[in-house]
């Protein structure tokens, strides 16, 4: 309909169906245009003109020095390297928890489910400054309780300058929402009782399911929750300032007082680079196409490869092998009935 | 363990029973398929109710597989209780009682709570509450003019690039943003310079100037939230509306809006929260001259209070969990009602 009334406007125009149509169509145009000129002008102008104060110094015109200082200013490689390892560690130790957790909630009973949700979903209940509140508290019971017991010892080498542990701990806890949500969506795209059943009983390990069958069909949504925990991690100031380390957003704060200009261009480029990493995210974790293939050969594979394992471990039972699959098919079909029914 | 053999059990066995039933009716020849579907099916529900001919296959498995779900959530529960729940019980503890320094005696109290709620500690709650709510209500009506903008255009680039642009929009803040923003309009920065907007009483440094910066990644978040949303809104309501006289203040007034509010508000809330819990951004750049309760926690954290006050943070980051948390038990039922409306 709509599309055919501007079609047949032109030749013959009967007074009252163009006139509301044109109307209503010229209207939004105008509202629309101008709500969005004015959007892209606020959020473009303060990159626009951050990118102008780095490179503009007022009498001495252009000058790309802001830049150029970056990698040889004091502190930067260090407190970078420290961002992105902690970034490295904090990815890992958050996968490790969250991916075994929700593979068990998916074979396991719905209490289990509703507690995972729960405990992962709790940190957003506490801001991160509460947070930080709190493991100050306890790393003050260090030394005012623990100073003569071993425990000690943990004590300090959890606050280690070089590579602090707590802040690993602490950043793993904020990003335990936004690791559970993303590998949530992504499993629920599986049926991992089918899965997990089907590799089982063609011969593969528990680890080997894990890590050949059930990963592979995540793996956008695992790059997801890896680059948003990278983001959060290399942009947090709050709990390491707070808790005296110099990691980059810190770093980046205790220079703008000597170097304005490098200063703001370090934040330019950090956020640049976050945001390139969150587009690409974007296009991998949205575009169909990427996902399809993505999920065809690893869902091939496994079976293929768990075949190949069956037949390679006993030649002599490649028939009972096969025989195997289809009298246990019912099985797998039977044991996801409570999941379906779960949600 | 017990829960789980009573609730495989009829899993299995309801499974064989309704295959059963489908071919009787379904079969069109009388007698000779009865017999040959009963039969292969006759394995199958042995092998899925343990029976005898294959205890060793089904009954191995099921055992481990009710106490295995526990295992593998297993390392997350601790994590958390460790580095969550310690933290939070040590805030919540120290938030309470008072620890004599002389005597060495804890006795609880309501001191540290009362006073966070007096004198400059209530200004900066109260501070922060205003800042959260102005800041969440721009960005709410700012973030649904741009989606409807983009909702309503037929431009399918269009809104994809706004969609993307928010999601990476959403996810900014922190000292880049505050960095950028100095930049900007700060005192040097690159429009006040243009504008001349020191002239007219521009301060970058104020509750104002700070309401400008969260609004930057306030209203992409609102975006993100409250498109499916207005996707919901089906054009067909209005058309119906049109069609029945209805004019478009009154479609908006009596089906729009209250289709709308659940969404809204939720969205609104969320919005609070954040801007709420934000402080990387308010610290990078009002030091002290606005009262916000993160600045207040901060400066309490790193010992500029009075003797005998330092567990006055506590108390304040137990006022903020207590905030975050009411907001979170409005955000989740108000979400899942406007769920509802989502195709």
């Amino acid at each position: 309909m709509a599309a055919l009334t501007p079609l047949s406007t032109p030749p013959a125009s009967p007074d009252a169906v163009p006139a509301p149509a044109g109307a209503a169509r010229r209207r939004p145009r105008y509202w629309r245009g101008a709500v969005l000129t004015v959007a892209g002008l606020y959020f473009l102008t303060p990159l626009v003109s951050s990118f102008v104060f780095t490179v503009h110094v007022p009498g001495q015109g252009l000058t790309f020095a802001a830049y150029s200082g970056i990698l040889s200013a004091e502190g930067f490689t260090e407190s970078l390297f420290l961002s992105l390892s902690l970034a490295a560690a904090t990815i890992a130790l958050a996968l490790l928890l969250v991916v075994p957790a929700l593979i068990a909630v998916r074979l396991g009973p719905p209490r289990l489910r509703a507690v995972v949700e729960i405990v992962c979903m709790l940190p957003l209940v506490v801001p991160p400054i509460a947070l930080v509140t709190g493991i100050a508290t306890v790393l003050r019971w260090g030394p005012d309780h623990f100073s003569r017991t071993p425990l000690y010892q943990t004590f300090l080498a959890v606050q280690n300058e070089s590579f602090p542990v707590v802040l690993v701990l602490a950043y793993t806890v904020l990003a335990l929402p936004f690791v559970h949500r993303s590998l949530d969506a992504g499993l629920r795209a599986v049926d991992v009782p089918t899965l997990v059943e089907a590799a089982r009983n063609c011969g593969a390990g528990r680890l080997y399911v894990i890590l050949r069958v059930i990963l592979p069909n995540l793996r956008s949504s695992l790059a997801g929750a890896s680059f948003l925990t990278l983001a959060l991690v290399l942009g947090e100031y709050t709990v390491a300032s707070l808790l005296g380390f110099r990691p980059f957003a810190v770093w980046i704060v205790s220079v703008s007082g000597a170097e304005a200009r490098m200063s703001v261009a370090v934040s330019l480029l950090s956020l640049l680079i976050t945001w390139a990493l969150l587009l690409v995210l974007s296009r991998a974790g949205t575009g169909p196409s990427t996902a399809v293939p993505g999920a065809g050969p690893s869902a091939a594979g496994p079976t293929g490869s768990a075949a190949s394992l069956g037949s390679a471990g006993s030649a002599g039972s490649a028939g009972s092998a096969g025989s195997a699959v289809s009298p246990s098919a019912p099985d797998p079909a039977a044991a996801p009935i409570p999941v379906p029914g779960k949600e | 363990m017990t829960p789980a053999h009573p609730a495989a059990a009829p899993g299995p066995g309801a499974a064989p029973a309704a295959g059963r039933t489908a071919p009787g009716p379904g079969g069109t020849s009388p007698e000779t398929p009865g017999p040959e579907t009963a039969s292969p099916q006759a394995p199958g529900s042995a092998t899925a109710n343990g029976t005898p001919a294959a205890p060793r296959a089904a009954g191995r498995p099921r055992g481990p597989r009710a106490a295995r779900p526990w295992l593998g959530a297993l390392p997350l529960l601790v994590f958390t209780g460790l580095c969550f729940g310690l933290p939070a019980g040590a805030l919540l503890y120290g938030a309470v009682t008072r620890t004599d320094p002389v005597a060495g005696t804890t006795e609880f109290t309501g001191e540290h709570l009362s006073r966070s709620l007096q004198g400059p500690y209530l200004t900066s709650l109260t501070g922060s509450v205003q800042l959260s709510a102005l800041t969440a209500a721009l960005a709410t009506v700012l973030g649904v003019l741009i989606a409807q903008a983009v909702v309503t255009s037929r431009r399918g680039a269009l809104r994809g690039a706004v969609l993307t642009a928010s999601g990476v929009l959403a996810n900014f803040g922190g000292i880049p943003l505050a960095f950028a923003f100095v930049a900007t309009l700060g005192i040097s920065g690159v429009v006040t310079e243009i504008g001349h907007l020191d002239a007219l009483g521009w301060n970058l440094y104020s509750f104002t100037g700070l309401t400008v910066i969260y609004l930057y990644f306030l209203v992409p978040l609102m975006v993100l939230v409250v498109v499916p949303a207005l996707d919901g809104l089906r054009p067909q309501w209005r058309e119906a509306a049109l069609n029945t006289g209805a004019t478009a203040w009154q479609f908006w007034r009596y089906v729009g809006l209250p289709v709308l509010a659940p969404s809204l508000l939720g969205g609104f809330v969320l919005l609070f929260g954040s801007a709420f819990a934000a402080h990387a951004t308010a610290a990078a750049l009002v030091g002290g001259s606005v009262p916000l309760v993160t600045l207040k926690i901060a400066d309490a954290l790193s010992g500029n209070v009075l003797v005998g006050q330092e567990n006055v943070a506590l108390a304040l980051s137990l006022d903020m969990i207590v905030i975050a948390g009411l907001v979170m038990a409005v955000y989740l039922p108000l979400q899942r009602r406007s769920s509802r409306w989502l195709r």
